[in-house]
């Protein structure tokens, strides 16, 4: 099977939101890298977690399910899923996926994390 | 390491964007096909699992194509050409005049347990190597099947990935009592007719898994929307649409 072509970074910025910074190609070779960063942003006080997206490279249907995926092990872990750096294109995705129905978006990093304190 | 982030109104197009449906999720029919009913598809909202109102599932299907030489993108360009004849008898798939392509819409004629249902799916996804169906309001199950083929240790797999959730009480009643195997069975029909186009007699392998037990109640009004009930109106007023359809000739 080919080698996911994605990098993630984790950063726990404060001590209820962490951030991963996604920087390569979501598809279903992702699932594992994914889920890593994951557990790895996951902290007993984690509120919310906050996907960096302006490393974006190329995402497929399978990747979308992937973030569905995700959400649903975070709000099992009752917390939030934000976003922020989408492109024009991305946010067209997640908006015609219906995505943006449980995943706000944001531009930038502050605004995330800003709306990750409330 | 901290990424810098890009100019997100960066106006470069990644080189998935030509794979993915344009438009919103809005499902427009561009041409009805003798035979099929558009009714319940036109104006209707695409769901995402996360729209419908049962428990979420992830049900993988797949088929190991042993013994032949094949490629991925030959796989899934035989299943997009040939997408309806592979479906059980029954069952009905309209193609879009354009075939399976990004945006597209078909009109799906279904007879799950025998009762009619009249539905459609859009294209909202479609690469060479894979594609990806989303379903209506109104649909049995609020989500996205993903048909794809890959390599795995020399040998091609073709698979069927669904992610959902059943769209209204009704529909969530109905796979408990038994629709969930209907489902099943229905895309077991579709690989093994999917091998044997290649020629290959396989068995296919089925994971279901549940990702999500609890149901989703703020989606209950979904039912509203029930598109096996409204084919069934529709199918029962039938005759008062024949005798006022005389009385205008």
């Amino acid at each position: 099977m080919p080698q996911a072509k994605i990098v993630m970074n984790v950063r726990r910025v404060t001590p209820t939101a962490s951030i991963i910074d996604i920087q390569g190609e979501v598809s279903a070779f992702a699932e594992q890298v994914l889920m890593d960063a994951y557990t790895e942003a996951n902290t007993p006080t984690t509120r919310a977690i906050i996907l960096n997206f302006s490393g974006l490279e190329y995402m497929n249907s399978s990747g979308i399910g992937l973030i569905v995926t995700l959400l649903i092990r975070v709000n099992r872990q009752k917390q939030r899923l934000l976003a922020f750096g989408l492109s024009e294109h991305y946010r067209h995705i997640f908006e015609i996926t219906r995505l943006n129905d449980a995943i706000k978006m944001y531009v930038t990093e502050s605004n995330a994390l800003a709306a990750a304190q409330v | 390491m901290s990424s810098t982030p890009k100019n997100p109104e960066d106006n470069e197009q990644p080189r998935d964007a030509i794979y993915w449906a344009q438009q919103t999720s809005e499902f427009r029919v561009s041409h009805l096909q003798t035979g099929a009913l558009d009714l319940n598809v036109e104006g209707r909202r695409g769901l995402s699992p996360l729209q419908g109102f049962g428990q979420m599932w992830e049900k993988l299907y797949r088929v190991r194509l042993s013994g032949i030489t094949v490629s991925p993108a030959e796989v899934i360009k035989g299943w997009k050409e040939n997408f309806p004849a592979f479906w059980p008898q029954g069952n009905r798939f309209f193609a879009p005049l354009t075939g399976i392509a990004p945006g597209e819409v078909a009109i799906l004629r279904l007879a799950p347990g025998g009762m009619p249902l009249s539905t459609g799916v859009m294209v909202l996804y479609a690469d060479e190597e894979s594609f990806t169906l989303m379903t209506p309001q109104g649909h049995i199950f609020a989500g996205w099947i993903t048909f794809s083929a890959y390599e795995d240790d020399g040998c091609t797999v073709a698979q069927a990935q669904v992610l959902m959730r059943a769209s209204d009480p009704l529909y969530e009643l109905g796979m408990r009592l038994g629709g969930s195997k209907v489902e099943d069975k229905f895309w077991e029909h579709t690989l093994t007719a999917l091998a044997a186009h290649f020629e290959v007699k396989a068995q296919v392998e089925t994971r279901v898994t549940c990702m999500d037990p609890k149901l989703q109640w703020s989606e209950v009004r979904n039912i509203w929307q029930n598109a096996a009930m409204r084919t069934m109106i529709y199918t029962m007023t039938s005759p008062v649409r024949w005798m006022r359809k005389r009385r205008k000739s």
